[in-house]
């Protein structure tokens, strides 16, 4: 595991242990609650959920000499109390997201850092351990290797991220500082949120009460409803015209109707009847392979593919209202 | 099929695996594979174990399987349920196979079989005897179909080796024993990639999801695109040479991709997809829990068997790939059809009782187009 110097604590705290960290810094929890001095750090920790929550990424200088490195590392470390007093999972997920775009600026600066080699090796070496990623540098291009490119690429729906946007040769393929750490974001964020699901709720601190309520009240502005319209998405259509017209449905096509359908609350008897007219039209085996899909035969349900899977099926025939959905069972849903 | 085909069927495919087991083996790691078969007229068994190539000679001699079918996945429990095998690896698979082409010659080698009727015609919408739409398509053999199949081969081992840094080594071409082949990538870091990972490769091999930005063009501000070069690695390189010819046309047409604007290009980069795209089957590549016609064996959409390709110019599937026995053999054919095997012309047959060596009634009784008398 990576070991910490004062500098990187400062911008990566998640990695710090954190009862041992405040431990070894001689405080304890409920001294943050009653001692006027160190309200302040109380305060910053609230105003770094809030940024948070707004979608900006709390800013930070990096300390000169250790007299500030607690201010920055206690914050973050009084946040994560907060957020498992207030337990509320909306501002958990926006502080996680938050923290790790605030990593991802020190990582890819300290990547490019031609003149501390220390720098651009700490964080070489925190994208190996954390992430598995074994980066080469040549000149100003990041090669990675395209398998490890694409464990992590698939988490994007962007279509820049796709290998076949990506300069490739032999098996490597060339990033920039940016684009390499930007790769890891959804890992980063994952990394902290586990750790904050993770760890323990302390009992309520004295002097904390305020924050939380007030966090409580925050959460609430992210509660959304949603409503629904019940039109098909155009794959949909597409699978349910093929079958009118008494044609081949792939199996594939034939999966995604299934379990869209599935999805969507109809029952096993009620989908039957729509592949009456397939070539190959089996009562039994449709009722039993629609069965097996909704879990009745198998212990799996199966659910219905995503948009990008689609694609590559050649049954996503999008149209403008599908709006960049991600799976087809999105379709038509808005939020008010 | 009736049973007189199914027992002759089963008879031949009994000597070629009696006469041919050095064709046939157990892949790597045996223990930890998903074995298949099916028999002629049957459903499929899967999730068989077998460890040695005695067991699965065996297995052929007993149960006479009209396929046969090995995982390319590796499994701590191949023997048990889907979601309980737990998945360890699978090596890459690419199935190419000529129905996916668009060759144009490919209608006037295939022929229509009424599901309801059984009747065989030539190409049409509907059943001429029963007028039912529900046909079935049958394509016999044909050297333009093979000739633009190993023209995707042998892009695909381009990108393989240039672009994914496979060791050519690793990769192994297989005829599928009947209108394609399969491209085996052996020991590959692309090994343990699951299936939404594997999308993306085919993607990148067909050409898809492409945007302009890719190949420099600025959305917002096209005074400073700067299209690909000649001799660039990847699909940069490939799209030059599409969409320049040659050298000399570079500065034009770039100019003309220019003015015409971002949505002219990108929808340019669409239409291109098919003709420097690999035509792969996606499907084939993406499922990690897929078992894969076993090498050696016979395909009962044809009695031709799937073999290793070493020299993909020279193999000829038609027959190369044609093991059966020439003995003569008496069949009723309704074959609308000529097909050549073995170097030799058959048909068309119009509901004939003819005598043809057996390789021929085989191909014939298993594409559904004759019967055994």
């Amino acid at each position: 595991m990576v070991n910490l110097g004062t500098d990187e604590i400062v911008k990566y705290p998640f990695l710090a242990e954190a009862g041992k960290y405040l431990n070894d810094k001689g405080f304890s929890l409920e001294q943050f609650g009653t001692d006027p001095d160190l309200k302040k750090i109380v305060d910053m920790a609230f105003e770094r959920i809030k940024i948070s929550t707004e979608g900006k990424i709390y800013s930070s200088n990096i300390p000169q000499s250790d007299s500030s490195l607690p201010m920055e590392v206690f914050s973050f470390l009084i946040a994560v109390i907060l957020l498992k007093l207030t337990g509320m999972n909306t501002l958990i997920r926006r502080f996680s997201l938050a923290e790790a775009r605030r990593s991802e600026r020190f990582l890819e600066k300290d990547l490019s850092n031609y003149k501390d080699k220390t720098k651009e090796q700490m964080a070489l070496k925190i994208m190996h351990d954390l992430f598995s990623i074994t980066i080469q540098k040549q000149g100003d291009d990041f090669i990675i290797p395209a398998s490890n490119y694409l464990k992590h690429s698939i988490n994007f729906y962007e279509r820049e991220w796709k290998l076949v946007n990506r300069k490739i040769n032999n098996g490597s393929v060339f990033l920039t500082s940016h684009e390499t750490v930007r790769l890891v974001r959804k890992e980063i964020d994952l990394y902290i949120s586990s750790k904050i699901y993770s760890a323990n709720t302390p009992e309520m601190i004295i002097g904390f009460q305020e924050y939380v309520n007030k966090l409580r009240t925050l959460a609430k502005k992210f509660e959304v409803k949603i409503v629904e319209s019940s039109e098909y998405p155009p794959c949909i259509k597409h699978a349910i015209e093929i079958l009118e017209k008494g044609e081949n449905l792939s199996h594939s096509g034939r999966f995604m109707l299934g379990t869209y359908l599935l999805a969507k609350g109809q029952q096993v008897e009620q989908i039957a009847p729509l592949f009456k007219n397939a070539p190959d039209y089996n009562e039994k085996v449709t009722l039993y392979q629609l069965n097996h899909l909704a879990g009745k035969s198998s212990t799996t349900q199966y659910t219905c593919p995503s948009c990008e899977k689609l694609k590559t099926q050649n049954l996503c025939f999008a149209i403008p209202e599908c709006d960049n959905i991600i799976n087809p069972i999105q379709f038509g849903r808005k939020r008010v | 099929m009736n049973d007189k085909d199914i027992k002759l069927l089963e008879e031949s495919f009994k000597k070629f695996y009696f006469d041919h087991f050095k064709l046939i083996h157990v892949p790597e790691n045996p223990n930890q594979r998903e074995f298949g078969f099916q028999k002629f007229n049957s459903g499929m068994s899967r999730h068989i174990s077998l460890k040695t190539d005695k067991e699965l000679h065996l297995l052929l001699m007993q149960k006479i399987p009209s396929d046969i079918y090995c995982s390319n996945a590796c499994y701590s429990f191949p023997n048990l349920p889907m979601n309980e095998k737990d998945w360890k690896n699978a090596e890459l698979i690419f199935d190419i196979d000529a129905k996916d082409l668009g060759v144009k010659s490919r209608d006037t080698h295939s022929c229509i079989k009424c599901t309801e009727c059984n009747e065989i015609a030539s190409l049409q919408q509907s059943c001429p005897k029963c007028n039912s739409n529900k046909l079935s398509k049958i394509t016999l053999s044909c050297n333009d179909c093979i000739t633009s199949t190993k023209t995707q081969v042998k892009k695909l081992k381009e990108i393989l080796i240039n672009d994914f840094g496979i060791s050519s080594d690793s990769i192994q071409v297989f005829f599928s024993g009947n209108e394609g082949f399969h491209i085996y990538v052996n020991n590959s870091d692309y090994q343990e990639l699951g299936s939404k990972e594997r999308a993306e490769l085919v993607d990148y091999i067909m050409f898809r999801g492409v945007i302009p930005e890719t190949f420099g063009f600025k959305k917002f501000n096209s005074g400073k695109t700067s299209l690909p070069e000649f001799g660039e690695s990847g699909w940069r390189g490939r799209l030059s040479n599409a969409i320049y010819g040659s050298k000399s046309k570079r500065t034009q047409v770039s100019r003309t991709i220019i003015s015409s604007g971002y949505a002219a290009f990108q929808k340019q980069l669409e239409m291109l997809k098919d003709q420097i795209g690999v035509r792969i089957d996606p499907n084939v590549t993406v499922d990690i829990h897929r078992i894969f016609r076993l090498p050696g064996s016979l395909n009962s959409k044809s009695g031709l068997a799937k073999i290793i390709v070493n020299d993909i110019d020279k193999f000829d599937p038609y027959v190369d790939a044609c093991f059966i026995d020439s003995d003569d053999v008496e069949v009723v054919a309704n074959c609308p059809i000529q097909f050549s095997l073995k170097n030799k012309k058959f048909g068309p047959y119009n509901h004939e009782t003819i005598s043809i060596p057996k390789y021929a009634a085989v191909y014939m009784i298993c594409k559904g187009i004759a019967n055994h008398t």
